[in-house]
């Protein structure tokens, strides 16, 4: 064997290399594939790539009736399929003109606001895992557990609950879920500030996140960034605020609007989200009006001809639903717009430059949740 | 600007441009030719500043595809659809406005991978969620594959 007799000039072997981060990566939470450039520990480019979980929803529900493709929202964003259930079916009410009862309102937005804490406080744990800090996982998990249980009572499921629909809600609220609310909110309420005691305080922590993938206001308006993610660069998003449904006008709420746009503050949005949500359900679980939970649809809807939009607020961000109806039992074209989708694509423009350690940094407090991003 | 304001000053300002009522959003539909003009003049001009590409999206009607976008305004808070129409259904190709709003990137890439529909001047058109080899673009109307488990009535 010949030995080359001196070291390959540095021109001919620059630093530069490609690795992909998934798709099975613990940081990814799920099946997303980033081809990144490196130079060193230096990203210089990302491109993400999609389709591991894609199982074409907007395909199928092209050919299933509108009470059956609600079912498959609650596959997107599994951590918020309280509001995508509920896009749906506002959708499906405005086309028809279906004013449903009080009753029914107020116990989706209790469902709703439940449903965005156990959201935040999953990603608040996993955050921390994805960060190296083991112990906040086990913390969330503690009142998570708690809330999964009440949507088990209700809704007769822990995850994909398919419990709102046209009309109302599926059927009345189990006879404890008052009561178990109220002790799950008391009981939160008293430990939220060991949240702050184990990763808002924590010098590591702060370390990891401060001034790390920062997102200027103007890039954020320009990726249609929303959600926390959005509201962490300084833009008013919030659709309860913005355009309110099911009587989100009556309650009294702050939007959380912070500025400096790195991940730290995209921490302390969700933070205070998740007081703002106690705060909604304090309002609400005291002034449940008696009376139906739902009113009366046909079996087969026929939404009349025309295009109708749609959004929520999510506990990532809005959530659209665009439909096309040609007047037939099934829609015509309907495109779900994902908060998570347009939240991908800062990912590029606030990790580049950085290191690679940040890029897990950066993803744990994106929040992506990736069935949402592939549909 | 309220609905109607917005639908009157566009009629003035896009004479040439077709208006429909939406049950939600005013919807402006533009001429493939004049539409990269047009959307650059909504963006840009101050009295609409629709800086907030909040939708892109495509639809099959089996003659013509449609791109429609869905833009609003952080300043305003004012909300517009603006549609495009490709009528040459063998080879729709339309102007990307990825300079416009970068939220253009990841959409286009979605509704060229699964429709089909190719952007000039976007910076890296692929298919990103199916890959370069799968046959088709599955949102096609005309689309069919082995494995559709429920096929359109």
């Amino acid at each position: 064997m010949e030995v080359p007799n001196k070291l390959i000039p540095v021109e001919d072997a620059p630093g530069e290399f490609v690795i992909n981060v998934g798709p099975q990566h613990p940081s990814t939470h799920g099946v997303l594939r980033l081809r990144v450039k490196l130079d060193g520990e230096q990203i210089l480019d990302i491109e993400p790539h999609l389709g591991y979980i894609h199982r074409g929803i907007e395909k199928m529900s092209e050919s299933l009736g509108y009470k059956q493709f609600i079912y498959l929202t609650s596959r997107m964003d599994y951590l918020s399929a309280h509001m995508n259930n509920q896009a749906c079916s506002l959708i499906i009410e405005k086309g028809l003109q279906i004013e449903i009862p009080e009753r029914a309102k107020v116990i989706r937005l209790l469902m709703i606001e439940l449903q965005r804490l156990a959201s935040h406080q999953l990603w608040w744990g996993s955050a921390g895992l994805d960060m190296g800090a083991v112990s906040p996982f086990f913390f969330a998990f503690r009142e998570r557990e708690q809330i999964l249980e009440i949507f088990e009572e209700t809704c007769g499921t822990r995850l994909t609950m398919n419990y709102i629909t046209p009309g109302g809600v599926m059927n009345d609220l189990h006879p404890t879920f008052v009561k178990t609310v109220k002790t799950l909110i008391k009981q939160f309420k008293e430990n939220i500030h060991e949240y702050d005691k184990l990763l808002t305080g924590n010098i590591i922590f702060q370390k990891r996140t401060q001034d790390v993938g920062v997102l200027s206001k103007e890039l954020a308006i320009s990726l249609g960034a929303t959600g926390p993610v959005g509201r962490a660069s300084g833009i008013s998003c919030d659709v309860r605020k913005l355009h309110p449904y099911d009587g989100y006008e009556k309650l009294d709420f702050k939007e959380i609007v912070m500025t400096k746009g790195d991940s730290f503050t995209r921490y302390l949005v969700r933070i205070e989200e998740m007081k703002q949500s106690m705060h909604i359900i304090d309002q609400l679980i005291d002034n449940i009006p008696e009376g139906d939970c739902r009113v009366k649809t046909k079996a087969v809807i026929r939404l009349p001809e025309g295009e109708y939009y749609q959004r929520v607020e999510t506990a990532r961000g809005e959530l659209g639903v665009y439909i096309v109806s040609d007047g037939n039992k099934s829609p015509y074209r309907i495109k779900y717009r994902t908060p998570n989708f347009s939240n991908l694509g800062a990912l590029q423009y606030i990790a580049k430059g950085s290191k690679i350690g940040d890029l897990v940094a950066i993803m744990a407090t994106l929040d992506l949740i990736i069935p949402d991003i592939d549909r | 600007m309220s609905k109607e304001e917005l639908k009157a000053y566009l009629e003035l300002t896009f004479p040439t441009c077709k208006f429909e009522n939406s049950i939600d959003f005013p919807m402006l539909i533009v001429e493939k030719e004049h539409f990269f003009a047009i959307a650059k003049q909504l963006k840009e001009e101050p009295a609409t500043n629709f800086d907030f590409l909040f939708c892109q999206t495509a639809v099959d009607y089996t003659t013509r595809f449609e791109v429609v976008y869905h833009l609003t305004s952080t300043q305003y808070r004012h909300d517009l659809v603006v549609k495009v129409l490709l009528e040459d259904r063998e080879n729709p190709v339309t102007e990307s406005v990825y300079s416009l709003w970068k939220a253009a990137e990841l959409y286009e890439n979605e509704i060229f991978d699964l429709f089909g529909i190719r952007f000039l001047n976007h910076p890296n058109l692929r298919r990103i969620m199916l890959g370069a080899d799968w046959p088709g673009y599955p949102l096609r109307k005309d689309y069919s594959d082995e494995f559709i488990l429920t096929p359109q009535s």
